[in-house]
């Protein structure tokens, strides 16, 4: 591997050699657990366990729900009972798995904005942010359809809303909404397919996963500083980082245990605050419920979606100069797929020399806002659109998109980046002094 | 599929619109129900009770297809003697063997009865977790930290909110009842403001006031008021919806008992690991 120098792994035994030469599985793991970590890494550095975690326990508890889940519109819900109320430990399998999702996407925002902060999508790490990003959107995906899956009123009519965005694509929407669904509504076939899907894509994103972990292991960490690792010399290298065994694995760990104890407090005494009433009552489609309301998670992105109004002067402008092509709906579909690629390009569309943003005064306020602004824009997602949420939803939107499109690309050239210190070395010992000798 | 669509994005775009304003004028009072809290249990004397109330009152016009008779039977719920299930069972309506055909006496293994058709109710099964009383502070729901998503709140307020109609609409809906509790029902045009908002809180029930005064008589002795059966039937459609509430609290104290200490651990060894990297400040 390019990249830090450090110690490998040396076979020595016969029986070593024996393996090495045939298959380099152990220096493989030597080089993964043993890769020189930046030293001064902060507390916001830990979210990556607790992702891996969170697939990990979904991955498991959702096979064993599997065991006893019937994908069938007929069965569904009543399966999913039976699994709450006769199923050996059914209930905490579920409660488990549900409020899982909540831990995954909580633990990804923070791993995003921190990766948005100091700055962790700049060169050499593009990869390791594009391909972050593709994981989000599986995960959102993966997500969407397992809450489906318990076939309750909010599983029935999200999937119905949501499916309905690709009907709004001019000309082949509606083909492709059928393709979707396997039939012209929701339905079994569409249980089905979403069950199926929902099985396969944890595997993709553990693909995925190990991509993101084998790009960033080829580049380094990131570090709060954005200062890279000095890799003259392997003495050098050591000055600035500590093995990833045992320093960051037990300090990761820590972190991890804390965030599960909180999550089994969430389980064990409040197992249903993060999900929707609604969805405790059988899917009916002949009953539409008054709301229909995402998962928390899929709020912002939601409210972008249903900001853009056909009285908004930019839906207006666009369709008349498309014709009429692009009307409000689309508007809203572009609008919300838009949202997460403007993030995905993000390192193409900053354009400051310093990365982190510890060392930036300007652009430090306007990434307070963006996180302000995400807040804002969950909360909206789940109002009614009538005033004043349809105005706070079009501002929270309207920044978004400034934000990268506008407001990176010019801080770059107008903001005076304050100094960064010459190595990681030098920024761990401030703050921790010089280790005695 | 067209009309499917329209009435989902309709409801996107109004239902939420009217369903908060509703929702937002009625009231339900938070009630400190036994079961409440990290360490609350049910009261089985309660749910006992509050079986009667839903034998006796509710089961004529609702079902519970999800709960096994045999469950009342079992620890933490109302813990009937398994006899007194059976011979229960049995006094229920007649159930069709899936095997034969034929309609055959039920059995504990079997469910509760379901209702269907012209004027049954909706299933009750999961009532207690398919509402929630509290939404605010400003719709972000965060009061439910504090007061509980508010199911069995509901289903108590359901019961002992039936008013007089109000002055707006005084000879009210044919065949509805007004209450004050219930937020999705009709209102009539005399009762909405120029915008169509309603004013007055809560709307028009299908379903006439259940209770009243010494309608049943508690096999324990308590007095029947109307207050007294809307809460036990509460607390035993909160056990029917999660019976397993206390498995799941033991659980969760014991978890976070566990994973606390290990945390500690973990907290120590990593202190422990990185002194020597840390140097003192000087």
């Amino acid at each position: 591997m390019a990249g830090i120098p450090h110690d490998h792994y040396e076979p020595k035994t016969g029986a070593e050699k024996w393996l090495n030469n045939r298959l380099p599985i152990v220096g493989l793991i030597y080089d993964t657990i043993m890769i020189p970590t930046p030293k001064n890494l902060n507390w916001w550095w830990i979210w990556g366990i607790v992702l891996a975690f969170c697939l990990v326990l979904q991955i498991v508890t959702g096979i064993v729900l599997v065991m006893h889940y019937t994908p069938h519109v007929d069965l569904a819900f009543a399966s999913v009972e039976h699994i709450m109320r006769d199923v050996n430990g059914g209930w905490a399998i579920r409660y488990i798995h549900a409020n899982g999702a909540s831990l995954f996407f909580f633990a990804v925002y923070i791993h995003i904005f921190r990766g948005l902060f100091y700055g962790s999508y700049k060169a050499p790490r593009e990869i390791t942010w594009i391909v972050g990003m593709v994981i989000y959107l599986l995960m959102m995906g993966t997500a969407f359809m397992g809450y489906v899956l318990p076939w309750g009123q909010m599983s029935f009519w999200g999937a119905t809303v949501i499916t309905g965005l690709f009907g709004a694509i001019p000309g082949i929407g509606p083909s492709i909404q059928a393709w979707l669904l396997g039939g012209p509504a929701v339905d079994n076939a569409t249980l089905n397919r979403f069950f199926s899907l929902h099985y396969l894509l944890p595997f993709v994103i553990a693909a995925m996963v190990a991509i993101h972990i084998w790009a960033f292991h080829t580049t380094g960490n990131n570090n709060p500083t954005g200062v890279e690792v000095r890799r003259g010399s392997k003495a050098e290298a050591q000055k600035d980082t500590l093995p990833f065994w045992p320093y960051f694995v037990i300090k990761d760990l820590f972190a991890l245990a804390l965030i599960v104890t909180i999550f089994f407090a969430v389980v064990g005494f409040m197992p249903n605050y993060l999900g929707h009433p609604d969805n405790y009552i059988e899917a009916n489609p002949l009953s539409t419920p008054a709301h229909i309301v995402p998962e928390w998670y899929f709020l912002p992105f939601y409210a972008i979606l249903r900001a853009f109004t056909a009285d908004v002067w930019a839906v207006i402008l666009v369709e008349k100069l498309t014709f009429g092509i692009v009307d409000a709906k689309f508007f809203g579909v572009i609008a919300m797929f838009g949202a997460i690629i403007a993030m995905a390009l993000a390192p193409w569309l900053d354009t400051s020399r310093v990365r982190s943003g510890q060392y930036r005064p300007m652009f430090k306020w306007w990434f307070r806002l963006l996180v302000i602004d995400f807040v804002v824009l969950m909360w909206v997602g789940a109002m009614p659109t009538e005033f004043p949420y349809d105005w706070i939803s079009l501002i929270g939107a309207a920044y978004w998109f400034a934000y990268f499109f506008v407001i990176l690309p010019l801080l770059g050239i107008i903001e005076k980046p304050l100094p960064v210190p010459a190595t990681i070395e030098d920024d761990f010992n401030a703050h921790y002094g010089t280790p005695a000798e | 599929m067209k009309k499917l669509l329209i009435s989902a994005v309709s409801a996107l775009a109004l239902g939420t619109g009217s369903a908060m304003a509703a929702g937002g004028g009625a009231h339900i009072p938070d009630f400190a129900f036994s079961f409440e809290g990290p360490f609350g249990t049910y009261d089985q004397q309660q749910l006992r009770r509050g079986l009667q109330v839903f034998n006796e009152v509710c089961s004529a016009c609702h079902g519970m297809k999800f709960v096994p008779i045999r469950t009342l039977a079992d620890p933490d719920g109302p813990e009937m003697d398994p006899a007194w299930v059976r011979g229960f069972a049995a006094g229920l309506d007649e159930i069709t063997d899936k095997e034969t055909g034929e309609p055959r006496a039920r059995k504990e293994t079997d469910m509760f009865p379901i209702r269907t058709g012209e004027g049954m109710g909706p299933d009750l099964s999961l009532m207690a977790k398919a509402r929630a009383a509290f939404h605010g502070p400003y719709g972000t729901g965060v009061a439910q930290l504090f007061q509980g998503i508010g199911g069995p709140e509901y289903i108590h307020a359901l019961m002992t909110h039936f008013e007089e109609n109000p002055e707006c609409a005084p000879d009210g809906i044919d065949g509805y009842y007004y209450n004050t509790a219930f937020a999705n029902g009709g209102i009539p045009d005399s009762c909405k403001d120029e915008h169509g908002a309603s004013t007055v809180p809560g709307s028009w029930i299908a379903m006439p006031p259940p209770l009243s005064e010494d309608l049943i008589e508690y096999e324990d002795g308590t007095p029947a008021t109307v207050e007294q059966m809307a809460e036990d039937v509460s607390a035993f459609l909160m056990w029917a919806a999660e019976p397993k509430m206390m498995a799941r609290k033991t659980m969760g104290f014991t978890a976070v008992m566990l994973l606390g200490l290990l945390t500690v651990l973990l907290y120590l060894t990593n202190k422990k690991l990185w002194a020597p990297i840390k140097g003192k400040h000087a």
